[in-house]
């Protein structure tokens, strides 16, 4: 394990380098290679930050960091850390807003605010609080937290994106169990009916809510199928598929609104964890904590801080 | 006489026309909130989001987020209950620059009931953090009200009626959010606040929103016949609240009376009661309805059975000031 002041330091010049490389690219993103090992350091600061604040959703982080590592080091999203509002930036929308750990991660390590921040989740003062606070982090698009409203205001994004003939992208991050909401399928509605193909949703299918499967809490049915029938285009995807990811990423769906359906694991990357519903708002404390800590290590992170 | 709606119609288009930023939505209900009067003259810029409301709220977020000024109408139930959480979470928890205008409040809906008759609303957006809430008295009002609604930076909630009602906003006067009106005498708010306190130069004291600045209005008149002094003062602007002007009234009556046609709690005269209750304790009287739900009927009617009117508001008055209770 690397001692806190030395991660804190490559994690900050890993930052820098990363939007480098996003400039020299010119936006067309990173190989897979380098966006999984974006990935399993995302994995890596939400185990530290929850393990830390010693409360949190690990499971649902876990399981869209791949998703959230695409879209973000992939050059997939338009964004400029400098310039957190910049007008012409894709706006990317948490709507599981308790998945917090792994866009904050995401944020740091795109450069919008220190690395060491993330250890301040959920303590008092921090900008980092339990979900997503708009006003208080830069590259937060929204406040989120209350299930089900995410949608509905980037469609209120597109909306505006249209009115202004923009070229920017709207994409939301749904849960599987979120979409028992009825306020997503309102929102699902208003998009296919304005046709808004500039937004894209992924929904992280990893059938798990708090009380247990998505399928016996409140089955959900078939995603896709009711997206299609609203009147989307949709995808379906391996979650943790870097290759497939960017490749729905990069599709367009003209006329219609585009939801990819990425099947994840929930609690991936730490294998007690992945696929038990307790660790959605539960976080690993003591030997557990270690334990998980060990699966997600960077070996990367020490290399490159010598 | 002439409704609060309609002017809201009106000044949509005007305010569309001074900028482009301004977008409406509604929720299948336009041709009643009169925001179809701004989606016949902007069509690009009007958004019927149909009968889900709660979706509104959000696309509106999403809107204000990304650079427009939305305006966002239904009847003021749905304006402000069933979509409370969406606006609690999406738009005053994010300070975006939603506003939402609803129409329908109170009573004076009239005979489709209390399933339509917003009794709630003012509590309910009253308590949220950020949140500005306007209750105009007329036409009038409601133009100046809108005006600054859009002009202001922040969320507002402002709320009309259904019915047709005369003017008495004085013309010439300005709106301000944050400050009241002196309505009666003819002095204004900063006179008033100015008056030595220690002069009793008003038997009571009236504070109203809404509709009941009228029937306020009107029953000062009443008892100033009967010789009793009175002073009425419009506070259309419930949040910010006018503590300045409500202070200096209290402090120069014998009896404040604070009117809506709202749930006596949590409205208006909630916010005077928690004014002066922490700096100058008052005897106030709280007119509007009594914790129970409306019913059908002419708007008229309805106001007079739930002692909304002029007549009963006097009666109450006098009522209070003619025994020597210390509380009311």
């Amino acid at each position: 394990m690397p001692g806190k002041d030395r991660t804190t330091s490559t994690d900050e010049r890993g930052a820098i380098n990363m939007s480098k490389l996003q400039r020299e690219t010119g936006g067309s993103g990173a190989g897979v290679e380098h966006i999984e090992e974006m990935a399993r350091r995302l994995r890596y600061h939400i185990i530290r930050m929850v393990g830390k604040a010693g409360s949190g959703h690990p499971g649902g982080s876990l399981s869209s960091s791949d998703i959230v590592a695409a879209l973000y080091f992939g050059g997939v999203l338009r964004v400029d850390p400098r310039n957190p509002l910049w007008s012409e930036r894709d706006r990317f929308v948490l709507s599981k807003g308790h998945a917090a750990p792994v866009l904050y991660a995401a944020l740091a390590e795109m450069g919008f605010f220190p690395v060491d921040v993330l250890l301040t989740l959920r303590k008092m003062g921090s900008p980092l609080q339990g979900h997503p606070d708009c006003r208080k982090v830069a590259g937060v698009e929204v406040s989120t937290g209350s299930l089900g409203q995410g949608l509905s205001i980037a469609v209120g994004m597109a909306l505006a994106g249209k009115l202004d003939k923009k070229d920017y992208k709207v994409w939301a991050l749904l849960g599987d169990g979120e979409c028992q909401e009825g306020q997503v399928w309102e929102a699902a509605m208003a998009a296919a009916h304005y046709k808004l193909d500039n937004l894209r949703i992924i929904i992280d299918h990893n059938h798990l809510q708090i009380d247990g499967p998505v399928d016996r809490v409140m089955s959900v049915g078939s995603l896709g199928d009711k997206f299609r029938a609203f009147g989307w285009e949709v995808l379906s995807v391996d979650g943790h598929d870097i290759r497939e990811l960017l490749e729905a990423y990069r599709r367009s769906s003209e006329g219609k609104p585009l939801a990819i359906v990425a099947e994840t694991v929930k609690g991936k990357g730490v294998k007690f964890m992945e696929g038990v519903a307790a660790w959605h708002g539960k976080v690993p404390q003591g030997e557990e904590l270690d334990r998980a800590l060990a699966e997600v290590t960077i070996r990367e992170t020490e290399e490159r801080g010598q | 006489m002439k409704a609060a709606r309609d002017a809201y119609g009106e000044v949509l288009v005007e305010l569309g026309k001074e900028n482009v930023r301004i977008v409406v939505l509604d929720a299948d209900l336009s041709s009643s909130t009169k925001t179809a009067v701004f989606g016949k003259a902007f069509p690009d810029r009007f958004f019927n989001m149909g009968i889900a409301e709660a979706n509104m709220m959000g696309v509106a977020a999403g809107m204000a987020r990304a650079g427009k000024i939305p305006f966002v109408s239904t009847f003021a139930v749905f304006a402000t209950g069933r979509t409370y959480d969406q606006i609690r979470q999406s738009i005053a928890y994010t300070g975006f620059n939603v506003k939402i205008v609803a129409t329908h409040g109170g009573l004076t809906v009239g005979a489709d009931g209390a399933s339509h008759q917003a009794l709630e609303d003012i509590a309910l957006m009253r308590v949220l953090p950020g949140m500005t809430v306007i209750v105009p008295s007329d036409a009038e009002e409601t133009k100046l009200a809108v005006r600054a609604a859009a002009a202001h930076t922040g969320p507002v909630y402002i709320r009309l009626g259904r019915e047709a009602v005369p003017q008495v906003f004085p013309a010439g006067s300005s709106f301000e959010i944050g400050k009241g009106n002196v309505l009666l005498p003819d002095v204004s708010r900063e006179d008033v606040i100015a008056a030595d306190p220690s002069s009793r130069r008003f038997d009571v004291s009236f504070i109203a929103c809404g509709v009941m600045v009228k029937e306020c209005l009107d029953a000062a008149s009443l008892l100033e016949a009967q010789g009793l002094r009175c002073a009425v003062a419009g506070f259309a602007s419930v949040k910010p609240f006018d503590a300045d002007l409500c202070m200096a009234l209290a402090k120069g009556s014998r009896l404040v009376v604070a009117a809506e046609e709202h749930s006596v709690i949590g409205g208006l005269g909630g916010a005077v009661c928690e004014c002066l209750s922490g700096s100058h304790p008052s005897r106030v009287l709280r007119i509007g309805v009594e914790d129970r739900f409306g019913e059908s009927g002419p708007a008229r009617e309805l106001l007079e059975a739930y002692g909304l009117t002029a007549d009963s508001v006097a009666r109450r008055v006098r009522a209070v000031l003619d025994t020597n209770q210390t509380t009311v």
